[in-house]
């Protein structure tokens, strides 16, 4: 790891102006991705903001019709939250898949989310879900957010702050985890909101989360996992590496989606 | 340079630290704590897991900064006036390890397991809370066998486990 200057601000803004600042600046937010990165000295910044004392982006809320997550919340205090559990059950078990108890008690939404990395899992939910991603700026609808592998719409020195989910009446997120590191190999989370269905996949795509308009159609005329015979995703937008080429990927979208919407459909 | 201060094992340690020292790393060469290990040195295999307020964590991949302020239990941290902690004392009776390597992290993660899903688990619950523990050995069974029974034991001996 090559050396940096290390800040600790307590407030939002103190971290927004320590960005300003300081030349070639990250936050650190878990540091469960920024870390092995930097490690393997594939990023050294100048300097790290280390965002772990900010309180203010901790906790997670329900107010009316919507569930928000302090950017620092913990995947393990998503996973283990009866407001979460209550509310949108899914999100809980997305939450719960992410990486390994450890990982989960360091690991944050706001990073995730930051970082979009083209496996990771909350893209998904925020997509499906419809959810807003606020920043220390302004608010950004998820379907304007990711923008593409590692890609966000975040300006440089730009805060997440919050990531605020509707309450949809049914959702699930089915997952199909690489067995050794755990990132999705297909994960696929579905929502029917008032307005319509949602579908969101994360770990196939070539340019990283995205919807599958086809099946939100499908379902919304008929909210069964049959309403999803015959739609297939074009191969050719699929990932293909040694753990599954573009057509295992392909395929995987269709069984995840299938398995989601039963899983939603289920719900009472 | 940066000051840190924090709790380990019960007892209040202050260091300057390059901010680039991860907590691993200070733990073992600053204070010569190396009953924990560095195994893949990226957060897969779980040699490295300690206790951050309470909480298992996997040390190399939080810096030493980070942990400014909060107590920090290692494996030399849980036996008590010589006793071995029930779960140590489980893994040693069901020969729960081959080499040895890994076992400080599984002891560690085997009691966080205990204190967040309580002492009476199954083989299904142990193998899926110990994923992020890996044994190269491959000696899962009787690992999963010694938490089992590591887990009973804690619950014998309640003033061992607040103590943590």
């Amino acid at each position: 790891m090559y050396a940096f200057d290390y800040h600790r601000p307590t407030s939002v803004k103190e971290a927004a102006n320590l960005a300003g600042q300081a030349e070639d600046a990250k936050f650190l937010a878990g540091g469960h991705t920024l870390l092995p990165t930097m490690k393997l000295r594939l990023a050294g910044p100048a300097s790290l903001i280390d965002l772990g004392q900010v309180a203010e982006l901790r906790g997670i809320e329900r107010s009316g019709d919507a569930i928000t997550v302090g950017a620092m919340t913990k995947h393990a205090e998503v996973a283990g939250s009866a407001d979460v559990r209550a509310a949108i059950p899914a999100l809980a078990e997305l939450a719960e898949l992410i990486g390994d108890p450890h990982v989960r008690n360091r690991g944050t939404i706001g990073g995730s989310v930051a970082n979009n990395d083209p496996a990771a899992d909350y893209p998904a939910a925020c997509l499906a879900l419809n959810a807003t991603i606020v920043t220390d700026k302004r608010r950004i609808a998820a379907d304007d957010f990711f923008q593409g592998i590692f890609t966000t719409a975040l300006d440089e020195g730009e805060i997440v702050t919050q990531v605020s989910f509707p309450i949809a009446a049914k959702a699930a997120y089915a997952k199909f985890r690489n067995p050794a590191s755990r990132y999705a190999l297909v994960g696929v989370f579905v929502a029917k909101h008032a307005d319509g269905v949602r579908v969101a996949v994360t770990g196939a795509g070539s340019n990283g989360v995205f919807r599958v308009p086809e099946m939100e159609e499908a379902l919304g005329r008929n909210f069964a996992p049959e309403a999803l015979d015959g739609i297939a995703v074009p191969e050719d937008e699929m990932n293909s590496d040694i753990h599954a080429d573009s057509a295992y990927r392909a395929h995987l979208v269709g069984v995840m989606a299938r398995r989601a919407v039963e899983a939603a459909a289920a719900r009472g | 340079m940066t000051t840190v201060s924090l709790t380990v094992n019960g007892q209040s340690v202050t260091a300057d630290v390059d901010p680039r020292t991860l907590l691993v790393q200070f733990l073992r060469e600053n204070l010569r704590l190396t009953g924990t290990h560095v195994g893949c040195d990226t957060s897969q295999c779980g040699a490295c897991v300690v206790h951050l307020n309470g909480q298992a964590v996997k040390a190399c991949t939080i810096l030493a900064v980070q942990a400014d302020a909060s107590v920090v239990t290692t494996i030399e941290g849980i036996a008590e006036g010589g006793e071995l902690h029930p779960m140590q004392s489980a893994f040693r009776e069901h020969h729960g390890l081959q080499c040895g390597y890994c076992t400080p992290g599984m002891i560690m993660s085997a009691i966080d397991i205990v204190n967040r899903k309580g002492s009476d688990l199954d083989e299904q619950t142990i193998r899926a809370e110990l994923e992020g523990n890996l044994c190269r050995c491959t000696g899962y069974h009787n690992i999963v066998k010694a938490v089992a029974a590591g887990a009973r034991a804690m619950a014998r001996a309640p003033l061992q486990q607040a103590a943590e």
